[in-house]
C-alpha cells in the first residue's frame, strides 16, 4: 500500500492567498492542483512537501478566453476541458491533437494544464506543444506578475522558473494569420501511456508556399526546452513540400537526446523523433491549406 | 462531505487517500483498491458529478463536496439501467473493475445518450478489465443506452 508520509494541508481561497500561504510555509511547501503527478510522487517518497496548498478552489484560473489577440488558458483549466475547447482546437488545432494522446479520460478530468508544465516531466506533452506554439507563462509572485516564454520556463527535468512563492496563473499564445496551421503526432506503447516520442509542428506559410515561421516541439526525446530549433531553422524560407519535410525530420532526429529505457533504445526513439517531426509537419502544412479554402481537418 | 445523498463528518490526516476514506472510513467497499497508480480504474468515482481515480486524490480535497460511488447508482431498490446492462449482457466475470466501468458509464451516458462503440471504448481506456475482454463490457453499455429506463423500457 502506498501512502504519502504526514503533510500538512492548506485550502487557498485566491491567488492572493495561495501566494500568501506559499510564503508563510516556505520552499517546503508545494502546490496541488489535479494532484495527478504530485500524488503518486508523494505515495514513492519521491516528493515529501511538509504543507500542500490545494488551489483547485481558486475561481478564475480555470477558464479558456481570447483577449488582445491571445489564447489564454488558465493554469486550473482541465486536461478535458482544453480538449473539449472549441475555441482552443479553432486556433491552435495543436492542443487538441495533443490533448487527445495525454493520459486517459478520467485523468484528463483533474490533471491541468499548469501542473503539466509545472510537473516539467522529460515526457509532457504539453510542454512540446506549448514549446512549439512560442506560448507565454505567466507567473505571479507577490509583487506582481511576469511574463516568460514557455521556451524558457523549464530549468531540466523537473525544475522551472517557477519560484517556490509563485504561481504560474495562465499561459497565453499569440493568435496567428490565416497561413498558420499545426499538429501533434506521438507513439506510445498503448493507448494512454506517456510517449515513447512525440512532435508537434506550428507552420506558417506564405501565399506561394514557402515557410515562413516554424515552430517543432518534441517531448520525451531529449530535446532541449522541449523545441527543435535546428529544425526550425532549417524550415524557414523553404518550401512546404513532403521532400523539406522529411529533410526536417531527419534534422531533428539528429539534433535530439533520447535517453534508452523500458520504452525503447536510443536509435529507436531517434527514428521516430524523424517520423513524427514529418507526419506532424505534412499535417500542419494540410490544415494551413484546408483554412486557406474555408475548410478544417 | 455528500457521500450518495448522506453528509459524513470525518476528521482526517491530510495524507489520507480518497480512496481508503471511501473504504475503510465509511466502509463503502463498492469502490475498489486495485493498481494504486491511477492505471486500472477500479477506484472510479464521481467528485461533484465528474470521475476520478480516487486513489489519486486525497480525502481532504473532497471536503464540502458531493461524491457518488457505485452504492449510489440504484433508486428505491431499483437498479441502474446500467447495472442491468452488465447483467443481461454479461459485462462482468470476476467484477473487480465492474464498480469503476459502471460509473464511468453511468457518466457517459448521462452526457452522451448515444454512444458509439468508439465512444464508449475511449470513455473506458483508462479502465482495466482483465476477464471479460472488453467486449462484453461494451455491449453492456450500449444495452444502457437503449433502455434508459432499465428493463421496463
Ligand atoms: C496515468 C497517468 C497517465 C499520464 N499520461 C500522460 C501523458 O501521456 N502525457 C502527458 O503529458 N502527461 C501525462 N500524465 C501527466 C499529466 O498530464 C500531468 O502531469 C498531470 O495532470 C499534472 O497536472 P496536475 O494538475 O495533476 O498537477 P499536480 O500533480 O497537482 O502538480 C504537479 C506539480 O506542479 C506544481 N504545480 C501545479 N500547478 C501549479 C501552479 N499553477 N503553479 C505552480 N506550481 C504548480 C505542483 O506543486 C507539483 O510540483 C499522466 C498522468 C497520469 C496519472
Ligand atoms: S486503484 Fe486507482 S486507478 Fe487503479
Ligand atoms: S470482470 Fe474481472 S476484471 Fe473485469
Amino acid at each position: 500500500m502506498q501512502v504519502p508520509s504526514h503533510v500538512e494541508y492548506e485550502k487557498a481561497k485566491s491567488v492572493e492567498h495561495a501566494l500568501e500561504l506559499l510564503t508563510r510555509f516556505g520552499p517546503e511547501a508545494r502546490v496541488l492542483a489535479g494532484g495527478h503527478s504530485l500524488i503518486p510522487m508523494m505515495k514513492l517518497r519521491l516528493a515529501q512537501p511538509e504543507t500542500l496548498i490545494d488551489i483547485n478552489g481558486i475561481s478564475g484560473l480555470s477558464r479558456i478566453t481570447v483577449a488582445d489577440g491571445e489564447l489564454r488558458i488558465g493554469a486550473l483549466v482541465r486536461h478535458g476541458q482544453l480538449l473539449a475547447s472549441a475555441v482552443a482546437a479553432g486556433h491552435f488545432p495543436v492542443l487538441r491533437d495533443a490533448e487527445q494522446v495525454i493520459a486517459d479520460p478520467i485523468v484528463r478530468n483533474w490533471g491541468t494544464i499548469g501542473g503539466s508544465l509545472c510537473q516539467a516531466d522529460p515526457s509532457e506533452d504539453l510542454s512540446a506543444a506549448f514549446g512549439a506554439l512560442r506560448a507565454i507563462a505567466v507567473i505571479q509572485g507577490r509583487d506582481g506578475s511576469r511574463r516568460v516564454p514557455v521556451r524558457e520556463f523549464h530549468l531540466g527535468p523537473y525544475e522551472t522558473v517557477v519560484a517556490p512563492a509563485e504561481l504560474l496563473t495562465e499561459l497565453r499564445v499569440p493568435i496567428a494569420g490565416d497561413g498558420s496551421g499545426s499538429a501533434y503526432e506521438k507513439v506510445s506503447r498503448r493507448v494512454g501511456d506517456w510517449s515513447i516520442a512525440a512532435a508537434g509542428a506550428v507552420l506558417t506559410l506564405s501565399s506561394d508556399g514557402t515557410v515562413t515561421e516554424a515552430g517543432i516541439g518534441l517531448a520525451a526525446v531529449g530535446a532541449g526546452h522541449f523545441v527543435s530549433t535546428a529544425a526550425e531553422d532549417f524550415l524557414r524560407g523553404q518550401p512546404a513540400t513532403d521532400a523539406v519535410f522529411g529533410q526536417a525530420g531527419q534534422v531533428a532526429a539528429e539534433h535530439c537526446q533520447p535517453a534508452a529505457d523500458q520504452r525503447g533504445p536510443v536509435d529507436y526513439k531517434r527514428h521516430l523523433t524523424g517520423e513524427l517531426t514529418t507526419r506532424a509537419l505534412r499535417r500542419a502544412a494540410i490544415r494551413v491549406r484546408a483554412r486557406a479554402g474555408g475548410q478544417t481537418v | 462531505m455528500t457521500v450518495n445523498g448522506t453528509e459524513y463528518t470525518r476528521d482526517v490526516e491530510p495524507r489520507m487517500l480518497l480512496i481508503h476514506f471511501i473504504r475503510d472510513e465509511l466502509e463503502l467497499t463498492g469502490s475498489h483498491w486495485g493498481c494504486d497508480t491511477s492505471n486500472c480504474g477500479a477506484c472510479v468515482l464521481w467528485l461533484d458529478g465528474t470521475p476520478l481515480k480516487s486513489c489519486t486524490a486525497l480525502a481532504a480535497m473532497a471536503n464540502g463536496r458531493d461524491i457518488r460511488t457505485v452504492e449510489g447508482l440504484e433508486r428505491g431498490g431499483e437498479l441502474d439501467p446500467v447495472q442491468q446492462g452488465f447483467i443481461a449482457c454479461h459485462g462482468l466475470q470476476c467484477g473487480f473493475c465492474t464498480p469503476g466501468m459502471l460509473m464511468t458509464a453511468r457518466w457517459l451516458i448521462d452526457h452522451h445518450p448515444h454512444p458509439t462503440e468508439a465512444e464508449i471504448r475511449e470513455a473506458i481506456s483508462g479502465q482495466i478489465c482483465r476477464c471479460t475482454g472488453y467486449e462484453n463490457i461494451v455491449r453492456s453499455v450500449r444495452w444502457a443506452a437503449e433502455h434508459p429506463s432499465g428493463a421496463a423500457s
